[in-house]
Parts: structure tokens; C-alpha cells; sequence
């Protein structure tokens, strides 16, 4: 189905990104564990690539001239497993087994198990790196696939994101392009608060790189921000989406705690009842 | 003592033998490609050398991405900066989604010498040997270095290649074949069986041969794939000789010596000395000096073979 960019408009999307939304909530749910706030920021961002910008093949998860979209910020596993069950790498019936002992879903990303996953994570600050390597190796294949990286904002803390960002622009890399869902939040609380990373785009503008800042939840925005990324030549792109963590459930948006804890079955039944 | 030959020149010639064999081998290196002797790849395959700079950490997840890519990356330090300064990297990019990635270091060891206790990688393997999967194999010379860095080039999965800075005896001569996961039996004996890897091989054959002299008969194994290590050849050496000495240039805790107990413990109790380095960090000298002051030498062997043999049950 998406082997070519396909033309969704950006109401057919905002209807594939609550179901994102209700799928990340229910299987969290489900799981009694996991961490949704960084899922659901990140779904337009996830389903812009997935269901718009992407060449991909979900019958064929290996197709070498496939995008990739490296997940570095591990943990948001659920955004990516809705993902690729909605565009058709497995049923969606699988969703449910999340983190359950014989799923395919492992609680953080692995690429042996689960069709579709390019990277296992769940240390973070590693994923740029990773596509660093799988750009190159489309560059010596002299492949043209696009490597999109998501990295979250506190993982911007991680010193080997700074190794990897200077390397992708020393490399000139332009078939690379990171987002960072910029949503403020880690573990401990605010970023700016933790470990202050501003300012933040023109770190990334020092390193080298072209750097556009957008409203993540945008699909306007972010379908723009793509094709700016692909025009862009000699040298790596940055998509800062400044965005909402736990987006789209008003308990859980901007709310910390919902970092790394499951909704209870009533606060999933709440949420669901906002996504209609 | 024979002809001696660098771990290191073979290492950088074989990956440059490679390179013209393969177009998907690809080599990265951080900063260090003239003690690695990355650099012969370096100069002749530019678009296939990766440079990382001072970044070990990024160098391994590229290489991890390269690998699954289907490129056969090679990438090089020093062993202290690899897996020391990327054990996470190693840990999570490589050994758990088991890519095909070649961590090769130098400088293994007290031998780096004078640069002191934080260039002298001695937990190396300790941390290697945790990982599942990941195959190790600490060659005994410079040819057995040539066709192991070989071997891991057509053999799919994780593996990690430990060299060291000092040109080394020759163990071997160009007849040999190394035969990955089997240890090689260097000589025939029955009172004792002594197991080394490494720069402490051709220093085990010696000790042995001096041994000889004084009427005791000991085996000599190359346990150079160190994991998966060869239980058959480590049971029979305990069934057969009844003593086991280990040597190599690392913690005792780990390493060849533990990997080793470890096997003996389960299937053969036996008497096991280890010729290692005991729960301490070295200091600043001469490679000579330290393996002496640490006993890693022929004389500490001999004297690890007659301790054990006061402890063996006849
Ligand atoms: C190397 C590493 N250190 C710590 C953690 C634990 N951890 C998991 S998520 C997280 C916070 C991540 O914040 P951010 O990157 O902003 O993600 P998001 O807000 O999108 O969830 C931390 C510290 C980890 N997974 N990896
Ligand atoms: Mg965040």
C-alpha cells in the first residue's frame, strides 16, 4: 500500500492519528506498564512518515529500497508498533499482547522480533548513530532511501547525540533527516529545568545542520518540514517539533507523570472517550 | 626465541587483502588508524574508511547500522576504549540484536607498557565474555591473527578480536589453519595441561619445553577462540592430565582463567592455577618489566604447572 507517497489529506490523517492515539492508550492500558506521554506526542510526527512521506512496503519489511524510520527514543515503542499494525506489517489484533511474555512487542524496540522495527533500542542517545551507519550504507550502495531518526528532547542530553550530530554533518549526510519531539518533559521533570539544552536549534545549526522548527501535532507543518528535509543538499536536517507530551488526553497532557506509567482501566476508558 | 612478527601489521594487511576481496567489508576507526593499522584500508578504500574521531560510543552504533545494512563493518581502537568507553553501545546496538559487526582493538593488555594503568586494558575480555553471542578469539601470533580477522569476516554475528602492541614470537608457520571454537594442541602431554591465549602462548610452549627437561610431561593448548570456548579439548585436558593451568594477560576474573574454571567446575573438578593478574591495576614500564612483575612469563608458568601438580589427586 505504500510503496509511493500516497495522497491522504490532512483530515484522513488527523482520523488515522486518533486511531494511533487510541491504540497507544488501550495497549498501555492493556499492559499495566509502558510509557505513553512520549508515544503520544510523537504520533503526527510518526503518522506523517508512515502514511504520507515514507516509501515503504508493509508486505515486504525488508524491500532494501525502503525509508527507514529509526525510533532511538526506545521507550515511545507503542507509537511505532500502532503504526505498523495500522499500515499492515501485522495485525492490529497483536497490539494487545504488548510487553506479555511471547509477544512479538517487547516493551522497548527490538528488530529481531517484531516486522517493521529497523533498530532494537532502549539506551538512549544511540539512534543517530545507527542511521548514520544505515545512510552511509545507502551511500556506498548508492541506494536512495531516507533514514528518519525520532529522538526525544531529554535524550538530547545524551553526549553520543552530539558525536552522532557532528559526524552526520562531517559526513555531509542529506539523506538523513532527526526529529526531535520537543516536548519538554523527561523523567524528572521539566528539560529546562534538568539539563538545560537551550539554545537548542542553534546547537544543531553549529553542528552543521539545516534546522527547521515546527508545531509537531501539524500535519501541514510537518508534511512541509519533509519535503523541505529532501530538498536540502550536503549536509543533514533537523525537524525540532515542538510538541505535547501525552498529547490528546487532557489528564495526561503536560503531565510528567504520565512519562512511564500505565493508565488505570478507568483513566483508559476516559481517554478513549476524549478520542472520538 | 624465534621470528617475532606484529599482530598489528597483520590485522591492518589482511582487512586491506579483504577490502580488494569484498566490497562490503568497511572499516571505522577512531582517531587511532596508525596503531591500529586501519590506515592500509584507510589509503587505498577512502570511501569505504570511516574516520569517527575521538567518539568511540558513535563509531560502534554506526557500525551497528552499517551492519544491518548489510555492510561487514571492522571497527578499531585501542581494547580499553573499546568495549571500556562503549560498553552500552556494544551491549545494545550489537550483541542484542546480534549484527554483524567486527570489534577489533590493539594495545591490549600490561604490554602497552610505559602509557600506564589506564591504557592497559585487563578487563577487556571480562566484559567481552558477558555479552551473549558474541564470539571472541584472542590469536597467539601474527598468522593466527591474519586468518582469524579472516574467519570474522566470512563468519556471520558479533565478534571481537583482541590484539596486542608488541610484535610477538611466531607460534605458526603459514601451514597452519585456524579452526574457529577448537583449540589448537601445540603439544602432546599427560602430567598437566597448560591453556593460554595470546602473547602468553608462545611463553606456555617454552615453559612446557623446559618442563620437559625436568621429566614433566605437559600438554599446551591455544584456547585463542576464547568463547564459545572448546569444552571437549578443556574435559579431555582434565580427564587426560588431571591439572590445568591457564595463562593470558588480563584479570583472572573474566577471562581465560574463569572461562576455563568455569567448564571444569561443571563437568571435571580439577586442580586449576592461573597464571593472570590478580585484582589489582598495573603501573608505567617496560612490557618485560611488568610481565615480570606480574609472573606472566615462562618462569611463572613452570612455577603455576608445579604448584598445581602439588595440589593434583592421583
Ligand atoms: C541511556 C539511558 N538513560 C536513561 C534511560 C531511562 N529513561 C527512559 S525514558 C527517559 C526520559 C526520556 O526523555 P525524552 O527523551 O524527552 O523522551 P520523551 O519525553 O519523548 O518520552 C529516561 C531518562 C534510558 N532509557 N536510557
Ligand atoms: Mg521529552
Amino acid at each position: 500500500m505504500n510503496t509511493e507517497t500516497v495522497s491522504l489529506s490532512v483530515t484522513e490523517l488527523q482520523t488515522i492519528a486518533k486511531k494511533l492515539r487510541r491504540d497507544i492508550v488501550t495497549m498501555i492500558g492493556k499492559a499495566g506498564s509502558g510509557h505513553p506521554g512520549g508515544s503520544l506526542s510523537a504520533v503526527e510526527i510518526v503518522t506523517a512518515l508512515y502514511f504520507k512521506v515514507m516509501r515503504h512496503k508493509p508486505d515486504d519489511p525488508h524491500w532494501s529500497e525502503r525509508d527507514r524510520f529509526v525510533l532511538s527514543k526506545g521507550h515511545s515503542a507503542p507509537v511505532l508498533y500502532s503504526a505498523l499494525a495500522e499500515s499492515g506489517y501485522f495485525p492490529t489484533g497483536e497490539l494487545p499482547t504488548l510487553r506479555k511474555f511471547g509477544s512479538s512487542l517487547q516493551g522497548h524496540t527490538d528488530c529481531n522480533c517484531t516486522p517493521g522495527v529497523e533498530m532494537s533500542a532502549g539506551s538512549l542517545g544511540q539512534g543517530l548513530s545507527f542511521s548514520i551507519g544505515i545512510a552511509l550504507a545507502g551511500r556506498l550502495n548508492k541506494q536512495n532511501y531516507h533514514v528518519y531518526t525520532l529522538l526525544g528532547d531529554g535524550e538530547c542530553e545524551e553526549g553520543q547525540v552530539w558525536e552522532a550530530a557532528m559526524a552526520a554533518a562531517h559526513f555531509k549526510i542529506d539523506t538523513l533527516t532527526a526529529i526531535v519531539d520537543k516536548n519538554g518533559l523527561q523523567i524528572d521533570g521539566w528539560t529546562k529545568d534538568i539539563m538545560n539544552t537551550e539554545p537548542f536549534a542553534e546547537k544543531w545549526q553549529a553542528f552543521g545542520w539545516h534546522t527547521i522548527e515546527i508545531d509537531g501535532h501539524n500535519f501541514n507543518q510537518l508534511i512541509g518540514a519533509f519535503e523541505q528535509a529532501k530538498t536540502i543538499k550536503g549536509k543533514p536536517t533537523v525537524i525540532i517539533a515542538h510538541t505535547i507530551k501525552g498529547k490528546g488526553i487532557s489528564f495526561m497532557e503536560n503531565n510528567v507523570d504520565f512519562h512511564g506509567k500505565a493508565p488505570n482501566p478507568a483513566q483508559v476508558e476516559q481517554a478513549l472517550k476524549e478520542l472520538t | 626465541m624465534g621470528r617475532t612478527a606484529s599482530f598489528r601489521e597483520a590485522y591492518g594487511k589482511t582487512l586491506l587483502d579483504l577490502g580488494k576481496e569484498n566490497p562490503d567489508i568497511v572499516v571505522l576507526d577512531a582517531d587511532l588508524s596508525h596503531s591500529t593499522m586501519t590506515y592500509y584500508f584507510a589509503d587505498q578504500f577512502p570511501e569505504r574508511f570511516f574516520n569517527c574521531g575521538i567518539a568511540e560510543q558513535n563509531m560502534v552504533s554506526i557500525a551497528a547500522g552499517l551492519a544491518i545494512s548489510g555492510k561487514i563493518p571492522f571497527a578499531s581502537t585501542f581494547a580499553v576504549f573499546a568495549p571500556g568507553r562503549c560498553f552500552d553501545q556494544i551491549r545494545v546496538s550489537v550483541a542484542q540484536p546480534h549484527l554483524n559487526v567486527k570489534i577489533v582493538t590493539t594495545h591490549s593488555g600490561l604490554t602497552v607498557g610505559e602509557d600506564g594503568a589506564s591504557h592497559q586494558a585487563i578487563e577487556d575480555l571480562s566484559l567481552m565474555s558477558s555479552l551473549p553471542g558474541f564470539t571472541i578469539i584472542v590469536p597467539a601470533d601474527a598468522i593466527e591473527t591474519a586468518q582469524a580477522v579472516r574467519t570474522a569476516a566470512t563468519n556471520k554475528g558479533p565478534f571481537y578480536i583482541r590484539l596486542c602492541r608488541p610484535e610477538g614470537t611466531l607460534v605458526y608457520d603459514e601451514k597452519y589453519r585456524f579452526n574457529l571454537g577448537k583449540a589448537n594442541v601445540l603439544k602432546a602431554g599427560s602430567d598437566a595441561t597448560i591453556i593460554a591465549i595470546g602473547l602468553l602462548v608462545a611463553p606456555a610452549i617454552e615453559a612446557a619445553e623446559n618442563l620437559e627437561r625436568q621429566g614433566v610431561d605437559c600438554r599446551v593448548l591455544n584456547m585463542s577462540t576464547l568463547k564459545p570456548i572448546d569444552e571437549t579439548a578443556i574435559n579431555q585436558a582434565a580427564m587426560e592430565t588431571g591439572a590445568i593451568v591457564t595463562a593470558e594477560e588480563h584479570l583472572e576474573h573474566g577471562g581465560l582463567g574463569s572461562a576455563v574454571a568455569n567448564v571444569v567446575a561443571k563437568n571435571y573438578p580439577v586442580p586449576v592455577e592461573m597464571v593472570a593478574l590478580k585484582n589489582t591495576y598495573a603501573r608505567s614500564g617496560k612490557p618485560a618489566e611488568l610481565l615480570e612483575k606480574y609472573g606472566l612469563t615462562t618462569k611463572g608458568i613452570e612455577q603455576a604447572v608445579r604448584r598445581v601438580l602439588e595440589r593434583k589427586i592421583c
